[in-house]
């Protein structure tokens, strides 16, 4: 009798105690799907966005290279042909686009290309001077106006006064249609050209280039210090109030915020040290001073991981602290510590707040070929384009918020294949 | 591991060279000049010269950073969307930046717009003839937080308007168009009668019937278009770069339009300008070059106009043609 009792309690007991894991497991499972959730809902909303500035129009152009026009003959030299009147051409062929053109219907056609079509039809003359005295049809880029009406991203059934593109021009546009002188390929310019004030020729080679140029700083300058911090502190330091202090102000100074560094730069490195504006020297060393803490405290971990048996093993045969500390923890630390070091970077590259204190936000339609030159970085050309009026710049945002994602994915993949491949397990 | 950190250092060391001589320009301020600055800045990279790097730092901190001092780390000109103010122009003295010249470059207008397939109707069904015509004093009136009568809708600001909720978005402090549309619609529309005692007349209501935005048009556009009869603060050139989203009204019964921001016919209109260091004339190269492209027939009757930056009247702009030509100070 009193043995069943018994019994039922305990059974009751644990079905209680089971049905709470269940419902524990549920819980994280829920918690789970809705992270995940609200991720796919992120990056839908930014692929679907984004995807259309992968791909640009061109427009089939009849161009006529006659040398009368171009003031230019088939013996030119190179330096002749640089100069040839190449603009006269390009008013041409617009002039011929379509038979019968008047006057302010050749200004409305005009419109339907893209400011950079003077130097594509150059730059196809130049990449083939036999074509002097001849027709060409040359593919050549489209306004953003048509791109964005034919990518359905700007309406077409409103009207007249509130479209970019007037009545005359769409019928221009639907005629090219027809006539299949239009057609979408993918977008180089995107990854080959600078920003721009027209959509249709802005890129991200600029700011990629300078955020590789900023990473590179910061990677520079936090790597060796560090790795030298964390090494003093882990190993040589003396255990006592002052590198206690030391060390719960490294986890505080994790945890500043951003801006609070982009401040640091603009009143140290540009008003006391007169370091260039705008450039990556000085925004991945305000970077680097962010990231620092992040991965002195990444170092410290993995050298802690280091089994005390080979320091101690080292310094049983003699060597020295130095000697045991670098030829043997540090090398088996160095996995930990790259990878605590690329998540830094990642934390880095996606930082806007100090780069606008140092004056990196600003417009710059060349490529960075140094670390002195300015130059922008990604999250900064995507805050620019966003606050674009032009709706060509609304695709590019999403698309640029894309590359960097592509971006930060492949440098947290880099430090997952670091650890995978490099670290020992003990 | 020796290598790696010989590697480094020298790498380091290479770069942290010092650079000497700039040779490119170095414009700061306005958001709002920013646009055009930038499509002037792209012209002169597409003709081969360096192109100068443009930061948008707004009005106020453009004149901070301008009149800091002369030499290569301060930038050449400032972008301004209103004039120098007399303690910017003080704080430049100060700073040892004695000579500026003033270039007018064009006007801007501010629209005070809805969105554009809204159609504003009376309770009875009726459209408004003609669209949605404010004054200065009823805007006033409905973004006033110290105006004694709080109106919740604008029919209780004015018989002639529909019974709909009053609900504006208004552009952070730091903007240079808050500034602006403060002096040209807060403090002009003013009306003293309704002004309660000790009142400021540029304080935004704070009832939820009046909310600040950030710098970024899409947020205005998104924030009209899901509440509707909802007012938004735009510049002139993103309403005519959006027409099929965003309508302005007009004002004192006038519509927004090139030629009425030209001719200051339509009431919230104001220049734009720019501020050249002259020590810096002749040091930093290109610099003449940037100035007389930007006001050249070629940029404002063409991709300037394009973009949207009001052309000046022709007297405004000889007046601004002849002080470039002679560098003369503005003050």
């Amino acid at each position: 009798m009193n043995n069943s009792i018994a019994k039922e309690k305990i059974v009751s007991l644990r079905k209680k105690r089971s049905l709470e894991d269940m419902r524990f497991k549920y819980y994280g499972f829920t918690a789970m799907c809705l992270s995940l959730a609200v991720l796919v809902f992120l990056l839908y909303t930014i692929f679907s966005k984004g995807y259309t500035a992968f791909q640009k129009t061109i427009v089939l152009l009849e161009v006529d290279y006659n040398q009368e026009v171009l003031k230019l003959t088939p013996d030119s030299s190179d330096e002749d042909m640089e100069k040839g009147k190449f603009f006269r051409v390009k008013k041409q062929a617009i002039e011929n686009f379509f038979p019968d053109l008047s006057k302010s219907d050749i200004k409305l056609v005009k419109k339907l290309f893209s400011i950079n079509v003077d130097k594509e039809i150059k730059d196809y003359f130049l990449d083939n001077p036999e074509v002097i005295n001849t027709k060409q049809q040359i593919w050549v880029t489209a306004h953003s106006d048509v791109d964005q009406l034919l990518k359905g991203n700007s309406r077409r059934d409103v009207p007249e006064d509130r479209r970019k593109l007037n009545d005359i021009q769409l019928s221009y546009v639907d005629q090219l249609v027809e006539e299949n002188r239009v057609k979408q390929v993918f977008n180089n310019f995107f990854f080959t050209k600078a920003d721009s004030r027209h959509p249709e020729i802005a890129g991200v080679a600029g700011s990629f280039m300078g955020s590789l140029f900023t990473l590179f700083t910061v990677f520079i300058l936090s790597f060796p210090i560090a790795i030298g911090a964390s090494v003093y502190l882990e190993e040589f330091a003396p255990k006592n109030r002052i590198t206690e202090l030391i060390e719960v102000n490294i986890s505080n100074l994790a945890a500043v915020p951003s801006i609070v560094f982009g401040l640091l730069g603009l009143g140290v490195l540009l008003n006391v040290f007169g370091l260039p504006r705008s450039t990556p020297l000085v925004g991945g060393s305000v970077l680097a001073l962010m990231t620092l803490p992040t991965i002195i405290i990444a170092c410290r971990a993995s050298l802690k991981a280091v089994p005390p048996s080979i320091k101690e093993g080292a310094l049983a045969v003699g060597a020295t602290k130095t000697q045991a500390v670098f030829h043997h923890v540090v090398p088996l630390a160095l996995p930990g510590t790259l990878t605590g070091t690329i998540i830094g970077l990642a934390q880095a590259l996606g930082e806007t707040a100090p780069l606008i204190m140092i004056g990196m936000i600003a417009f710059i339609p060349n490529i960075p070929t140094g670390l002195t030159e300015p130059s922008a970085a990604l999250p900064v050309q995507i805050y620019l384009w966003v606050e674009s009026a032009e709706r060509g710049f609304q695709e590019k945002s999403a698309a640029a918020i894309m590359v960097i994602l592509i971006f930060l994915f492949m440098m947290n993949a880099i430090a997952v294949f670091l650890r995978n491949r490099f670290e020992r397990k003990w | 591991m020796k290598n790696i950190i010989k590697l480094i250092a020298v790498l380091a060391l290479f770069g942290t060279t010092s650079v000497s001589a700039r040779d490119y320009i170095s414009i700061v301020g306005s958001s709002t000049v920013y646009p055009f600055a930038t499509l002037v800045a792209e012209k002169m990279a597409s003709q081969g010269m360096k192109a100068p790097v443009i930061e948008s730092t707004g009005s106020g901190g453009g004149h901070k950073l301008f009149c800091a001092g002369v030499g290569i780390e301060h930038p050449d000109i400032t972008n301004s969307s209103r004039a120098q103010k007399d303690k910017e122009f003080k704080l430049c003295q100060d700073g040892g930046v004695t000579d500026i010249i003033e270039v007018r470059v064009g006007n801007d207008g501010i629209a005070f717009a809805y969105a554009a397939d809204y159609e504003w109707k009376y309770t009875n069904g009726a459209t408004m003839k003609g669209g949605i015509d404010l004054t200065k004093e009823e805007i006033w009136q409905a973004m006033a937080r110290d105006n004694e009568n709080a109106p919740t809708t604008w029919y209780e600001i004015d018989k002639r308007l529909p019974k709909v909720e009053i609900s504006i978005m208004a552009p952070p402090p730091t903007s240079g168009t808050r500034d602006a549309f403060d002096s040209l619609v807060m403090k002009k529309g003013c009306v003293k009668d309704m002004l309660v005692a000790d009142g400021d007349c540029k304080a935004y209501r704070e009832d939820g019937h009046v909310i600040e935005g950030g710098e970024n048009d899409e947020l205005y556009v998104e924030h009209i278009t899901k509440e509707q009869g909802a007012f938004g603060i735009f510049g002139y050139s993103f309403v005519s770069n959006n027409s099929d989203k965003v309508k302005a009204s007009m004002i004192n019964g006038v519509e927004i339009s090139m030629e009425g921001i030209q001719d200051y016919s339509y009431p919230i209109a104001r220049p734009l300008f720019f501020y050249i260091k002259k020590a810096h004339i002749g040091v930093i190269p290109g610099l003449m070059d940037y100035v007389n492209e930007f006001v050249s027939e070629e940029a404002t009757e063409g991709y300037l106009l394009d973009a949207g930056l009001v052309q000046l009247s022709p007297a405004d702009r000889a007046a601004v043609l002849d002080a470039i030509s002679n560098q003369t100070n503005y003050k």
